[in-house]
């Protein structure tokens, strides 16, 4: 049981920081790491002992978070336009040139979730693209053609976010 | 002029991503050095990375909330599992009360699961077990039945040593129904059984004490099942059912007045 405490709480700020990437929305994502954690306790004999148990924590983690985000997509399908507040409304107005910590973060947030899965786990979280694979459960090539595809559309969308006349307003709820 | 692998797209994400081993990392700068074009691609990749990691960097060095505590986490766990291994535990009295001594395996896991495995916490956790199985059981609650009472008491008392007699709890509205040996991981116990005209039931079990010999009463509760247990004079009592702490308190009290005449 010490083995596993000293194991795992290491790992947990990292657990955090994808969850909050990944889904956007800081409540939703330690609800995420929570039950990460409570299945990793619960689970911590089932997993082969020689496998990277930040891997494997990784792995629970990215399987809760995507299904949340399904959740979550099928009550924004029923959220029409009128009823969403200001803060739903995720439009960037700053012109200025220096990327600020917030514009990046939402622009990662308009990429496709495979997109941004692979991105998160890659450059932030530094993955390796064997155990981002592992992780996703894709072969390594489509690890590659994701990364790609990936931070070219991010590059789009940070420009568009330098130039407002650009921008289109879009819905957007994840909670 | 080397026959150098060509440079892939892979290569310079990886480049990016600082994974590429020394030698292949030269060879890109190489390739870079004489591709402005594709270089300033690659700075952008690597100042968009660098911007990510420094915007989501705050969120690991935020205080971990106390619901994402390991410890607490793991503790909530133990306790799950507690209850449920008494639950199996339960189960496995049953099988010792029915194959003799087979179940003695069961001693090993025993320190591990119960971390108050002595004294009068021992004797808590072996009543609410008991009555978890026998107090639940419609058809076979108790081996005698009350106009067995002498037989039951004899029987009791040939397994523990020592005497006992039957509270009368007719006072707090219930009537005893009979008992019987159970297994306990400290040795054999009786099991005195009562019921109610409601059918609640509520059980006393009984059985010597190496430890905690003279103890005061304490209340104990496991999932559904409370009772208050006390030792006195190097025999312990367990007064254990569903109903309130509140109406099992005084009827505890009833039980240890009476004790008097167990010896």
């Amino acid at each position: 049981m010490a083995e596993m405490a000293e194991l795992i709480e290491p790992i947990i700020p990292a657990l955090r920081r994808y969850a909050r990437t990944f889904v956007r929305d800081a409540a939703a994502a330690d609800d995420l790491v929570q039950d990460t954690l409570e299945r990793a306790v619960s689970r911590w004999y089932q997993r082969r002992p020689d496998g990277n148990p930040r891997t494997w924590l990784f792995t629970i983690l990215h399987n809760l978070a995507v299904n949340h985000l399904r959740r979550a997509a099928r009550r924004g399908r029923e959220l029409a336009l009128d009823d969403a507040s200001e803060s739903d409304m995720a439009v960037s107005s700053t012109q200025e040139d220096r990327l600020r910590h917030d514009d990046i973060l939402a622009a990662v947030g308009k990429l496709p979730d495979e997109q941004r899965s692979i991105l998160l786990l890659v450059s932030i979280e530094d993955v390796s693209y064997a155990d981002a694979a592992r992780i996703l459960d894709i072969p390594i090539g489509t690890v590659m053609s994701r990364l790609a595809r990936a931070r070219a559309r991010l590059q789009k969308l940070v420009e568009e976010q330098g130039n407002p006349a650009s921008e289109k307003p879009y819905l957007r709820r994840v909670q | 002029m080397s026959t150098a692998r060509p440079i892939s797209e892979d290569d310079l994400h990886a480049f990016v991503d600082q994974r590429l081993d020394g030698a292949r990392r030269n060879e890109v700068q190489t390739y870079l050095d004489a591709h402005p074009e594709v270089a300033a691609q690659v700075a952008a990749f690597q100042h968009q990375r660098d911007a990510l990691r420094a915007a989501a960097a705050p969120i690991a060095h935020e205080p971990i909330p106390p619901r994402l505590n390991l410890r607490h986490l793991m503790e909530a766990r133990r306790q799950t599992r507690q209850w449920s291994s008494w639950r199996s535990m339960a189960a496995a009295v049953l099988l010792l009360a029915a194959g003799g001594a087979g179940g003695w395996s069961l001693r090993g896991q025993a320190p591990e699961e119960f971390p108050q495995s002595t004294g009068v916490a021992a004797l808590a956790h072996e009543a609410a077990y008991t009555f978890g199985v026998f107090g639940m059981d419609h058809a076979h609650a108790v081996e005698f039945g009350a106009a067995d009472k002498a037989e039951l008491l004899s029987w009791i008392a040939s397994r523990i040593g020592r005497t006992v007699a039957v509270p009368d709890l007719a006072a707090a509205g219930y009537s005893f129904m009979g008992g019987r040996v159970v297994a306990t991981a400290h040795g054999a116990a009786g099991l005195l059984m009562y019921s109610n005209d409601q059918g609640e039931r509520l059980a006393v079990l009984v059985r010597p004490m190496a430890i905690d010999q003279d103890t005061r009463m304490a209340e104990h509760s496991f999932g559904d099942i409370r009772g208050f247990a006390w030792a006195r004079k190097g025999t312990g009592f367990s007064l254990v059912g569903t109903a309130p702490a509140d109406l099992l308190h005084p009827i505890a009290n009833m039980v240890r007045q009476q004790e008097g005449s167990v010896i």
